[in-house]
């Protein structure tokens, strides 16, 4: 089964309420339905060469948002990531700048 | 075998959850409900109740901790009052919204300031908005037949919604009656075991209580809408199987008394109803061509049962034991409100018994006959509080 096929499980590109379960029942992981990403006015730039892989950008992400891969330094998820910022303010070797969204759409 | 105990309305909501094998209780005390949960308590720290009985820290949290039992599938009960249930108030609507049939009893309670722990039905109707159906109880059989009622009416899969099954405190609450307390098999076959379509399960992991962005939020809620437009229905249904099954007829959504081509028609809800029957019988005596409505369910709302019940009537008089600030009675404006456009008739609403205060034989019968005088006279005023201490002669004389 794909993922798209899994999130859908209870319902399947619903287009009016007769197809809805009776409430927001959703197949887990729920989020993926709902790609938050799009409210970001500032997109976190993660400087790979600055990135030291300590996770601390990974711990203070209040989205769970970042993950961090070995050799790749710290990941945003930019479908959930909101651009709160956090993760630059927390950043012990100032590896992530905040950029204007809008220069990337 | 069904038997016949001497119980107050407390114990009869206590025998109600314990004969619909509820799974989990959870609640918080309040005078005058507490006996209902210390009851439980009782039964299941005895055995005779298999259930799980969760002591929180609040009404709010009990309310919580039901919607959680409820998601995982078992059957889960509360009771409260007034001040309790004014702080249950967010989780009332959350059980709504997220279509879980949670069953609670309310023992009606007025609201302070003045602190006050006796009957009127202003904590009630100040929940009338969260998705909850309302059941109002005129005695203490009447209690635990529609603890058991409600369960099956919510768990409904066209229906899956919560319920409050209230009475009045003090002249229910701690009053015994004979209650029967009915055969556990009876119930059973009556209202089999809860088993919803989507549960928490840890094996199939779903979400529930998801965000519902604007494009979606709307379309859930008239789906919530579509089921509560449902519920009317599905009362009346359950009234008559629980009558075929168990010999009693609470009313369904409005109980009519002696209601047949009358000209003057009374509605009262709750404990005032049978003290009004027999005011009822003696004005009829007296030749008063009058009839008794009691309003059974006050969410959902009666509408189509009021136009029926009002054909031929000229006076309506409600007497609301409770006042809602800035717009008279609760019960009366929506009788208004169902015979809109349907019936030209005269309606007044009699403000009555707020916190507790005592409504004799006699200050019903002058109520009634107010009612009645306003046939030759019309309407005097559209709302009038009774028994006043200003004007107690009118009433008490």
């Amino acid at each position: 089964m794909s993922e798209e096929e899994d999130i859908f499980r209870i319902v399947k590109d619903p287009k009016d309420h007769t197809d809805l379960p009776r409430t927001e029942i959703t197949d887990c992981p729920s989020h993926l339905m709902n790609k938050t990403g799009s409210w970001r006015t500032l997109r976190p730039i993660v400087d790979k060469e600055k990135c030291i892989e300590c996770g601390i950008c990974w711990k203070f992400c209040p989205d769970v948002s970042i993950e961090v891969k070995e050799g790749e330094g710290a990941v945003v998820d930019y479908d959930f990531c909101k651009g709160c910022g956090i993760c630059a303010k927390e950043c012990p070797v100032d590896a992530i700048d905040m950029e204007k969204e809008a220069d990337y759409v | 075998m069904s038997e016949t105990r001497i119980v107050s309305g407390n114990f009869a909501a206590a025998y109600g959850a314990k004969l619909s094998r509820v799974e989990v209780v959870a609640a918080y005390p309040i005078t005058p409900q507490t006996e209902v949960v210390e009851k439980i308590a009782e039964l299941v720290a005895d055995g005779e109740m298999d259930a799980e009985y969760i002591k929180v820290e609040s009404e709010h949290s009990a309310m919580a901790a039901c919607i959680a039992a409820s998601n995982t599938g078992a059957r889960a009960y509360t009771a409260s009052s007034a001040h309790g249930l004014a702080l249950m108030h967010e989780m009332l609507m959350w059980a709504a919204g997220a279509r879980l049939p949670v069953v609670m009893t309310n023992i009606n309670r007025a609201m302070g300031p003045p602190w006050s722990v006796w009957a009127d039905h202003h904590d009630t109707l100040a929940q009338k908005g969260t998705g909850q159906m309302q059941f109002f109880c005129e005695n203490n059989q009447e209690v635990l037949d529609s603890v058991i009622m409600a369960f099956k009416i919510c768990e409904d899969e066209e229906i899956m919604l919560p319920a409050m099954v209230v009475e009045d405190a003090f002249i229910l609450s701690h009053t015994k009656e004979p209650v029967e307390i009915y055969d556990q098999e009876l119930v059973d076959d009556f209202l089999p075991p809860y088993d919803p379509d989507y549960k928490i399960d840890v094996d199939q992991p779903l979400g529930f209580g998801s965000l519902g962005m604007p494009d979606w939020y709307m379309d859930f809620r008239y789906k919530k809408a579509q089921a509560f437009e449902k519920t009317p229905e599905k009362i009346q249904e359950v009234n008559k199987e629980f009558k075929e099954v168990f010999g009693r007829d609470p009313g369904g959504l409005i109980e009519e008394y002696k209601t047949d081509g009358v000209d003057v028609l009374i509605v009262t809800m709750g404990s005032i109803s049978s003290t009004s029957k027999d005011v009822i019988d003696e004005l009829r005596d007296e030749g008063h061509n009058v009839g008794l409505a009691r309003l059974r369910t006050f969410r959902p709302f009666p509408v189509e049962q009021f136009r029926e019940i009002t054909k031929g009537v000229n006076v309506v008089g409600v007497l609301d034991r409770n006042y809602t600030f800035g717009h008279g009675g609760d019960a009366a404006r929506e009788i208004k409100d169902a015979l809109y456009g349907h019936r030209d008739l005269i309606l007044k609403d009699y403000i009555v018994g707020l916190g507790g205060r005592d409504l004799t034989p006699k200050i019903l019968k002058k109520v009634m006959l107010d009612a009645i005088s306003l046939q030759d006279k019309g309407l005097d005023k559209e709302i009038e509080w009774v028994d006043l201490r200003a004007d107690r002669k009118k009433w008490r004389g």
